[in-house]
């Protein structure tokens, strides 16, 4: 069913026009302000489930088209649409936004107006970003995506945020203007901007490996991959916790989704002969960074990694396809490790995000995020102490919860694929456990560390709304995942068959 | 008829020149005889005249290329834009100033003459079809520049800046003049057109021509402050009052895209391959240059004169591949830069007063907490600056890296991409400063309620010419088909 109504322009605009009025609004007073956000994200929230529930499940097509003519020297359009894979990213943006709105409430006391109209604006965008149909309107909410989280870590964030920031933007800058040059390039051969007709280009081997590259460096910056990950855990180390939810929430996926809406479907040849960059760089992601993860002494610091880790999951079931395909010859087959690819970047968002929220609920308590200042938090803190330990269960794969269903197609198929890859791919299942267990027995058991753990007090209402309506949704997820997977049957299924057929 | 009469065709093709020839000189008989507490009366006479140049322009704008003053006079839709454009960024750099001479004791009637007849200049430069013509606009520009920068006599700083562009300018007009001699010792004709053709019969591997085109881009290179021959563009800009090198970072652009237009493009077109390698050249050191040696300066000014020399890298970008599209993409990247440029230098006016230069980066900490607003104004114009969309700069950019990739210049694009990177820093380190640091200094803003009005709209048209970019890249498209 279509809405006769520009459903998706409202969700890009409602938030930003949100944002606008608070900065009219400014730093007068900051309880309107806050409602305002509050109302307006769940707003959001709201017609993001009018999307769910209206969305086709049958068809693979785009829905809830808009198209308007926007720069006609470019050949531009303002054209939004959605299919099996933006729409739970869209639904999981709206849903986290309103968390993040609740649980800076009575923390963020610098400049809260500013603080929640970057949040707002930044929903706007990235919500744009996975409904764009026009690649220079993907490029130009992607860019624009930048301004409002290098405000949020420059000024909110950690001591050492200045470079933190400035790393951020710097290394997701460079990694785009390649992909500028390359979507260029593609509108010139082509002479449109609309990626469906980036998609149903042929395009010469040697044309597809340079657009391919300059993707990867883009997405790869994104996602983030090895080698070019180090700017993730410092952006999150320095984040504020807000900052840090939505950062590993929303902002990694696009690298996950840029890969599924540009490299795989553009560039299909050159990513079958390129995939072995690709699995060989998210295995080293899944494996090396587990150990990484294992040393750290900053809890944000070991979740980010554990975050590269995990997307590595998603690169690695995105382009296991193709020899998936070469091997046994059948489509469900390779759509399987894209299945577990997309599965894994909900849930990942989800229970990344839930953790950054435990680890700031921490933070506001001590002022520290030093594994070694902490010990025996569940003696004063059983409320907390249960969902921190629901989530690190999450975060290893525990059967049951939305981890689990994503790493076990991702494995899954890459068995299909090679035996390596899948038996690589596995040692996160003991990397990941000891990482986040060790964690949390450091942390939340074991007897009471230091008088301040002593005095530390429980989850008050609001923090406990945001963690519970948090793992509500692992668990959901996790025990039943089949929605979701219907959601993106058909679309996945014309993505795998896009892949296989050449376009030289 | 005879051959040296003039027509009333040639009256109506010049009648905006002769206009504001008209007013500069009334306006500076009348400024002999005011006070100088009176010196309003001077700036609003030049605004007016202002308007009633750019009515005259509408008046008589042309719809196709039209030939007067027995050739050595062109009118076409590109000139009339550049013009318009030109009037627009003077108008606006005389209200920026306004305040700013007032407040230290600078603001004196030749202010406004002298930027006038700079603008008359500039005019002349734009219709200009022979190469007298050319270099008279040319001259009449720098040498009311020259003044300006001198502009405050008590200053050595000024003085020394002045003298440096007056010697350096010099020498890029000799330059200049020696390549235009040799292409008309070759070609026989000071015409634009008649150059053209002739370099068609000779072609493009005339060693007469090329060595006079050397001199040429020479010349060029140093109006537009490309590297190597930028090095009086930090000095002049640090040197000169704000309020003069405000004036000097606007509409002076156009004026040099059009002596590039004219006779690069419509004058030796011919030599095309001859002239895109030397620019090529030129252009990628502009950028280089411009992008790594601003990250290390301190003053603002300098900065921004380092940023320019990295913007007129990328206009020779969309010059040099030679297209339609190419020209195009120069223009519009001219009159955005143009437009970020006054509001930029604006923004440090904004924060002088009396006995204080807001001209150091650490000027601008903690900005947001002093005026939420006019950092959210500086903002936009920095990130406009550095290329980032939704804002007006980044279109300009994409245009002209579009243009080049289409004329085959992949590497030239990729280094330009990847050198606007190293750009974005020290245009991050702006933000930085006014949103991360705490003010050093909490005194509220000055700054006439017109000034502010006109700043804020200068803000706001980087953000709303950037969303929707297609009618300004429509109207480049239309004067340059």
């Amino acid at each position: 069913m279509q809405a006769d109504w520009p459903i998706l322009s409202v969700l890009i605009w409602l938030p930003i026009a949100a944002g606008i009025l608070l900065l009219l609004h400014g730093e007068r007073s900051a309880a309107p302000a806050r409602w305002l956000a509050l109302v307006a994200s769940l707003a959001t929230f709201l017609v993001s489930l009018i999307l769910w529930r209206d969305f086709d499940r049958t068809i693979a097509a785009m829905q809830f088209v808009e198209r308007e003519p926007w720069i006609g020297a470019f050949n531009t359009w303002y054209h939004l649409g959605v299919d099996g894979i933006s729409m739970p990213l869209i639904v999981l943006t709206a849903f986290i936004t309103p968390l993040v709105v609740i649980a800076g409430w009575t923390v963020i006391e610098k400049r809260p107006a500013q603080y929640l109209a970057a949040f707002l604006i930044l929903e706007g965008l990235m919500i744009g970003v996975f409904a764009a149909l026009d690649a220079m309107l993907f490029y130009v909410l992607w860019e624009a995506m930048l301004i409002p989280m290098f405000v949020i870590i420059g000024v909110w964030g950690g001591a050492r945020r200045v470079y933190a920031t400035l790393k951020f933007f710097l290394y997701t800058f460079l990694g785009s203007v390649l992909m500028l040059v390359a979507l260029i390039y593609l509108y010139l051969e082509g002479g449109s901007y609309a990626i469906a007709d980036m998609q149903a280009m042929p395009l010469p081997l040697t044309a597809q490996v340079l657009v391919f590259l300059a993707f990867l460096v883009a997405f790869a910056v994104k996602v983030p991959m090895w080698p070019v990950h180090t700017w993730l855990p410092d952006a999150h180390v320095e984040a504020p916790t807000g900052g840090s939810v939505i950062l590993a929430a929303i902002m990694l996926k696009m690298g996950g989704y840029g890969f599924l809406r540009f490299s795989l479907p553009i560039a299909p040849d050159a990513s079958r002969e390129l995939d072995w960059l690709v699995i060989a760089l998210s295995l080293i992601a899944v494996v090396y960074i587990g150990f990484v993860a294992l040393v750290q002494q900053d809890m944000k610091k070991l979740i980010a990694y554990s975050s590269i880790a995990h997307m590595g999951f998603v690169t690695l079931g995105a382009f296991a396809a193709f020899q998936i395909f070469a091997n046994t010859g059948s489509l469900q087959g390779a759509a399987m490790g894209l299945d577990g690819a997309m599965v894994q970047m909900v849930s990942h968002g989800l229970v990344s995000g839930a953790l950054f929220f435990c680890i700031g609920v921490l933070y506001d308590r001590m002022h520290s995020r030093q594994i070694s200042d902490y010990g025996g938090v569940i003696n004063t803190m059983p409320v907390f102490g249960a969902f921190m330990v629901l989530f690190a269960m999450a975060n290893a794969g525990l059967p049951g919860t939305s981890g689990f269903v994503g790493e076990f197609l991702v494995i899954l198929a890459s068995y299909r694929a090679n035996f390596w890859y899948a038996f690589l791919a596995a040692t996160t299942l003991v990397l990941g456990a000891a990482y986040t267990l060790w964690l949390v027995k450091r942390v939340v058991f074991g007897p009471v560390g230091n008088e301040h753990v002593a005095a530390l007090e429980d989850l008050n209402r609001r923090e406990f709304l945001v963690l519970g309506v948090l793992a509500v949704a692992v668990l959901a997820l996790g025990l039943w995942p089949a929605p979701l997977l219907d959601v993106m049957r058909p679309t996945i299924e014309q993505l795998v068959q896009q892949m296989m057929v050449t376009k030289i | 008829m005879t051959p040296a009469s003039i027509t009333r065709l040639d009256l109506l093709l010049a009648a905006p020149e002769i206009f504001l020839l008209a007013a500069a000189c009334l306006i500076l008989l009348v400024d002999l005889f005011l006070e100088d507490d009176r010196r309003a009366v001077t700036f609003i006479l030049s605004l007016v005249a202002l308007a009633g140049t750019a009515w005259i322009t509408t008046l008589t704008g042309v719809e196709v290329r039209t030939v007067g003053w027995h050739g050595t006079y062109v009118a076409d839709p590109v000139g009339s834009l550049l013009k318009v454009v030109a009037y627009g960024a003077v108008a606006v750099a005389f209200l920026y100033s306004f305040g700013y001479l007032q407040v230290r004791r600078l603001l004196k009637g030749e202010f406004f003459v002298l930027g006038l007849f700079a603008l008359l200049g500039i005019m002349v430069l734009i219709s200009a079809n022979s190469l007298v013509t050319l270099y008279l606009g040319v001259e009449l520009l720098a040498l009311s520049l020259y003044a300006l920068v001198a502009f405050n006599r008590e200053s050595a700083v000024s003085a020394e800046a002045a003298i440096k562009y007056f010697v350096l300018g010099s020498i890029a007009s000799g330059a200049l003049l020696y390549g235009m001699s040799m292409v008309y010792g070759v070609t026989g004709s000071l015409e634009l057109g008649r150059i053209g053709e002739a370099v068609g019969v000779l072609g493009p591997n005339h060693i007469g021509l090329l060595f006079g085109l050397a001199f040429i881009i020479v010349g060029v290179a140093f109006k537009f402050g490309a590297v190597p021959f930028h090095m009086w563009v930090p000095d002049v800009y640090h040197g000169a009052p704000t309020a003069v090198t405000l004036f000097l970072s606007s509409a002076p652009k156009l004026a040099s895209f059009a002596l590039a237009f004219r006779l690069l493009a419509e004058g030796l077109g011919g030599l095309h391959d001859g002239w895109q390698d030397m620019l090529i050249v030129v252009a990628l050191l502009s950028m280089v240059v411009g992008n790594v040696v601003a990250i290390a300066q301190t003053n603002i000014k300098r900065m921004l004169a380092y940023s320019t020399i990295s913007h007129v890298g990328f206009i020779l970008m969309g010059i040099l591949a030679g297209t339609s599209e190419g020209y195009q993409a120069a223009l519009y990247y001219t009159i955005t830069y143009v437009i970020m440029a006054v509001g930029g230098f604006g923004m440090i006016i904004l924060l002088s007063r009396a006995g204080f230069e807001a001209d150091r980066l650490e000027d601008f900490k903690g900005l947001n907490a002093r005026s939420p607003w006019f950092a959210a104004v500086m903002l936009m114009l920095m990130f406009s600056m550095a290329g980032v969309p939704p804002f007006v700069g980044f279109w300009a950019k994409l245009a002209v890296i579009q243009a080049a990739l289409n004329v085959g210049l992949l590497w030239l694009a990729v280094a330009a991409v990847m050198l606007s990177v190293i750009g974005a820093y020290y245009y991050l380190r702006v933000v930085k400063l006014m949103y991360f640091d705490e003010p050093v200094e909490r005194a509220a803003l000055e700054g006439s309620r017109s000034f502010r009005l006109v700043l804020s709209a200068n803000g706001l048209a980087v953000l709303l010419l950037g969303m929707y970019p297609g009618l300004l890249l429509a109207v480049c498209a239309r004067v340059l088909p």
